[in-house]
């Protein structure tokens, strides 16, 4: 099967194609059906690649496929190659599997939507893109792939492009998209400059050759592309507006895809990391910090969508704190276990959306576990295992995290032990809010003053009780839930499943190893563990009764640490004046001034010259005359000193 | 024997320059036009002096058609006058100043 | 005064070494060509720059039979004098424009320095130029010699054999001039409107309804003789504005 590796591509390729040629005469659902087709042949060839894979022998499980040259010029030749390995397997599997169950769930939740099939179109050509990036055997084709996610992101995010909220949401997130690429594209040239080849194997066989400063800047580039891709400080602000977008691309790109391209990135250039220390340290940094900030801002919205992204940015600054700390395989680890309960609490989010007609707002929820059980049993789930109660995955996973964190780091441990208690208590702020207590979705309210941010959602009248969603909407929930619970197995180093024996050899060397004893281990489980049902108990105690308090909802967490008025002060403003200066002064007055006075100047010199045609015929002999002078004294000359 | 053909050329020369001046001068367009016949006058008396000095009959030949293409010239020329200023007695070339730019 | 032209050809002959009666003659032909051109500039009544130009097509003859061209010579009064200069007659009778020019007025800005001072520059140039380059290059021969036999002889066989086909050309020149004349000299044909029916309507009168109503006054003025017959100085009647101090705009020329 490894040499049909391409397939993996190409099918939802195919289905892009099909969606685009006869996708709206498909038509509800069938376009749904149809794609979800191909992500799911992709998901099964993926399976046939990965036991292959298993065949080769470690410690060096690889394969590459060339596929065709891509650009040949002089010294730089960049061939359109696919690479297999485990960690890019890994992604893979993960990528196409969550995404066959956002597809599936996409079909019952997008039923009616006008534009039903554009929708599944952009879906497949968003994980054709993930693929390429994820399976790029050299730099460009993972830039490739990183562009392609961005403008699907685009496009999905402002899917419902009608309402003005959700187009600026859209352009926002592509800017702040690009403004990483423009990191990353600059990382391209200077590895270039320095290996003259964009392919890892080379690269990472050269890195001796690179100076040490050269490599800290390449990592720092590629640093920045990331914070731009998986929304860390300081290019955050996107992805709580990009909650504009339906629901399942909620799911997929912001939660359990798109956003971990930066991860995926980061792993796989884990010799440069290792190579710089110091860049490894900010990276450290950055995910500690944004860990931190993203959850004090979860704990004050009222948007269930917003809660969830900001918790979004604070789990994958948890898995940069591990890149950061040189355990790849933690972050690794946890970007699974994040992928199978983020998606389930984000779908699950998208059936209380869908079963309360359209409300986000948690104001106006309550109750719902007497309405919507198979919702809320999954929800669930996904809850505890975000809060990291055990046995579920995510316990396993941020203990991971935190214990490589305590050996090499131990300041930023306490950060993420804070902020792993935030996640417990936001987390359980929100499932009090919208399954416990009374129903609050009944009674008629006038919209809160000074709320969310824009974008938010708020009805005025009551709202008819709530249903729950359809088969093709819980299915996938139930899927993602098991996992959500079992992906813990991983952690067992013995097992089959474990995701160490697997992943390990990709890192070799690199990898971080903590040399704990297991006492230490123990402890900081313990830590873990209790940590996490303290808070969960503190969280739906207090907000199972009551669901105003403001004293723990300060606008300024819910303004985001007014980080959006920042960028417009400093950016935002200076920019269009600027722009306002070049439309106004610039263009008008330099621009066409110029082009209007060359056609004034050549006016004016014609209007000049025009003087000598008077129209009279013994002007025009004596200019004839005047010439023949001219004519005789250069003869003269000519031969007078020849 | 015969005299230094500069003597006919210098001739020729100051012929030529009167004609121009005439040309430039005057305004009625007949008196004009005869002072082009004045420069084409000057030609051929080069033309034959040159033919002389340098035992060439062409000079000769050249100078029979200027004379016959100074005929046509002097037809058409006038046919044209007499099209433009068959109106006014005393019209001068001084009022044909339509291609004023 | 005869004897002084005698003693200064004497001095002429003996300084260049040719007969004194091949100087004589070519100082008092050139007198006569000089003083005639500078009479046709200087002459203010046209018919009388018309006889001064006859004068110096004469002196030109009597300098091409200086030079050995007799045919030419006789060419040249025949055709010049005879024909061209009789033409140029005609035209002046024709339309009339006998009048005196004032020459005293010189209604272009600048034209006259610049016409002296040019000219004088211009002539100083060529003279200058043939004392430095020397006049003759001593080029062999190319249309034949122009000795040996008579020059007639000569110059019909150099014409009907190596200047054949200029000789066809030009005689193809003179129908198509012949014919452009006429073209250009009639008048438009008439039609049933008397308005339009303007006599020769040329370029100066596309303008200005007042040209038509002049020349349709006009034609009034003398219908009877209209059909084929020139009306002679009718546009005299329509108001003449042809002061040279007024270079005026071509309504003018009509009104």
């Amino acid at each position: 099967m490894l040499h049909v590796t391409y397939l993996i591509i190409l099918l939802p390729l195919v289905g892009f194609t099909v969606q685009l040629l006869v996708g709206r005469r498909l038509g509800d659902p069938v376009a749904g059906w149809v794609a979800t087709f191909f992500i799911a042949a992709s998901f099964l060839v993926s399976i046939g690649v990965y036991l292959d894979l298993l065949m080769v022998q470690a410690p060096v499980r690889t394969y590459s496929q060339n596929l065709w040259t891509w650009i040949p010029v002089d010294r730089l030749q960049v061939h359109a190659s696919l690479f297999v390995d485990p960690l890019s397997m890994t992604m893979v599997l993960f990528v196409t599997g969550v995404s066959m169950l956002i597809h599936l769930y996409s079909i019952g939740y997008m039923k009616g939507d006008r534009d039903f099939s554009k929708f599944f179109l952009y879906m497949n050509l968003f994980v054709a893109s993930m693929l390429i990036l994820v399976l790029g055997s050299n730099m460009v084709v993972t830039y490739l792939g990183w562009e392609g996610v961005g403008a699907c992101s685009y496009w999905l995010v402002s899917f419902w492009f009608t309402r003005d909220s959700a187009a600026s949401a859209g352009k926002k997130a592509f800017v702040y998209n690009r403004i990483g690429d423009a990191g990353f594209l600059l990382a391209i040239f200077l590895t270039y400059d320095k290996v003259h080849s964009l392919e890892y194997s080379t690269v990472f066989a050269n890195i001796d050759k690179i100076g040490s400063a050269d490599v800290t800047a390449i990592c720092l580039l590629l640093l920045v592309g990331v914070v731009g891709k998986s929304a860390q400080i300081p290019l955050f602000p996107w992805l709580a507006d990009a909650m504009e977008g339906p629901t399942p691309v909620s799911a997929l790109i912001h939660a359990a895809t798109m956003v971990t391209a930066g991860v995926y990135l980061l792993c796989r250039v884990n010799p440069l990391l290792h190579a710089s220390p110091d860049a490894a340290l900010v990276v450290a940094i950055i995910g500690a910090a944004t860990a931190f900030v993203a959850a004090t801002i979860a704990c004050a919205q009222n948007d269930i969508k917003k809660v969830l992204a900001y918790s979004t940015v604070s789990q994958l600054g948890y898995m940069f704190l591990a890149i950061g700390c040189g355990a790849y395989e933690a972050a690794i680890f946890l970007m699974v276990a994040h992928a199978f309960f983020k998606g389930l609490l984000f779908l699950g989010s998208g059936s209380v959306i869908h079963g309360l007609h359209d409300e986000q707002d948690l104001k106006r929820m309550g109750n719902l576990r007497a309405y919507m059980p198979i919702t809320f049993i999954t929800f669930a789930v996904g809850w505890l295992a975000i809060a990291a109660v055990p046995p579920l995955s995510g316990f396993w996973a941020k203990g991971d995290v935190l214990e490589n964190t305590w050996a090499a780091h131990p300041a930023l441990w306490a950060v993420g032990v804070v902020t792993a208690g935030l996640t417990a208590y936001y987390m359980s702020r929100l499932t009090g809010l919208a399954f416990f207590g009374k129903d609050r979705w009944s009674a008629e309210v006038a919209i809160d003053a000074g709320d969310d941010l824009p974008g938010a959602h708020h009805s005025e009248g009551a709202i008819p009780e709530p249903h729950e969603s359809v088969w093709i909407m819980t299915v996938p929930l139930w899927i993602l839930a098991f996992f959500a619970a079992v992906a813990g197995v991983m952690a067992i180093s013995s097992s089959r499943f474990s995701l160490a024996s697997w992943i390990d050899p990709v890192f070799g060397a690199n990898l971080y190893n903590d040399h704990l004893s297991s006492a230490s281990v123990w402890a900081l489980a313990t830590i873990d563990g209790v940590v996490a049902v303290v808070f969960v108990a503190i969280g739906l105690r207090l907000w199972m009764t009551r669901a105003q308090r403001p004293a723990l909802e300060a606008a300024f967490l819910r303004g985001a640490w007014y980080i959006n008025e920042l960028y417009d002060a400093v950016f935002g403003r200076p920019s269009e004046r600027l722009a306002a200066f070049c439309a106004d002064v610039v263009d008008p007055k330099v621009i066409d001034g110029a082009v209007n006075g060359v056609a004034s100047a050549v006016r004016g010199s014609g209007a000049l010259v025009r003087r000598t045609q008077t129209g009279y015929v013994r002007n025009y002999v004596l200019g004839i005359v005047v010439g023949t002078v001219f004519v005789l004294g250069f003869m003269l000359t000519r031969l007078w000193w020849s | 024997m015969t005299i230094n053909a500069d003597w006919y050329l210098a001739l020729g020369v100051v012929l030529f320059s009167i004609g121009a001046f005439g040309v430039l001068i005057r305004r009625n367009v007949l008196v004009m036009f005869m002072c082009v016949e004045l420069m084409l006058n000057a030609a051929n008396l080069t033309f034959v002096t040159f033919a002389r000095v340098l035992h060439d009959i062409g000079g000769q030949v050249l100078v029979f058609f200027v004379l016959v293409v100074a005929a046509a010239e002097v037809v058409v020329g006038l046919g044209i006058v007499v099209a433009i200023f068959r109106r006014r007695a005393n019209a001068t070339a001084d009022d044909l100043h339509m291609m004023k730019g | 005064m005869i004897g002084l032209i005698g003693a200064l050809a004497a001095v002429a002959s003996a300084a260049t070494h040719a007969s004194w009666v091949d100087v004589g003659t070519f100082s008092v032909a050139a007198a006569i060509v000089l003083a005639g051109a500078i009479g046709v500039v200087v002459a203010r009544n046209p018919v009388h720059s018309a006889l001064m130009l006859v004068m110096t097509l004469f002196g030109v003859a009597v300098l091409f039979v200086l030079q050995q061209d007799s045919f030419l010579a006789a060419v040249q009064v025949i055709v010049y004098a005879g024909a061209i200069v009789v033409l140029f007659l005609f035209v002046i009778m024709f339309l009339g424009v006998d009048r005196e020019e004032n020459l005293g007025v010189e209604p272009l800005r600048g034209q006259r320095p610049l016409a002296v001072g040019l000219v004088a520059l211009g002539t100083t140039g060529l003279l200058l130029l043939g004392q430095v380059s020397g006049w003759t290059t001593g080029a062999p021969h190319v249309a034949g010699s122009d000795t040996g036999q008579p020059n007639v002889n000569l110059l019909g066989k150099s014409l009907y054999t190596t200047y054949l086909f200029p000789f066809e050309a030009t005689a193809a020149l003179l129908i198509i001039a012949v014919v452009g004349a006429v073209v250009l000299a009639r008048r438009p044909p008439p039609s049933t409107n008397p308005v339009d029916d303007e006599g020769g309507a040329g370029p100066i009168d596309a303008t200005g309804d007042s040209v038509a109503v002049d020349a349709a006054a006009a034609a009034e003025v003398a219908s009877p003789p209209r059909e084929g017959g020139i009306p002679l100085r009718a546009p005299h009647a329509s108001g003449v504005a042809g002061s040279p101090g007024s270079p005026g705009s071509p309504e003018e020329m009509g009104s």
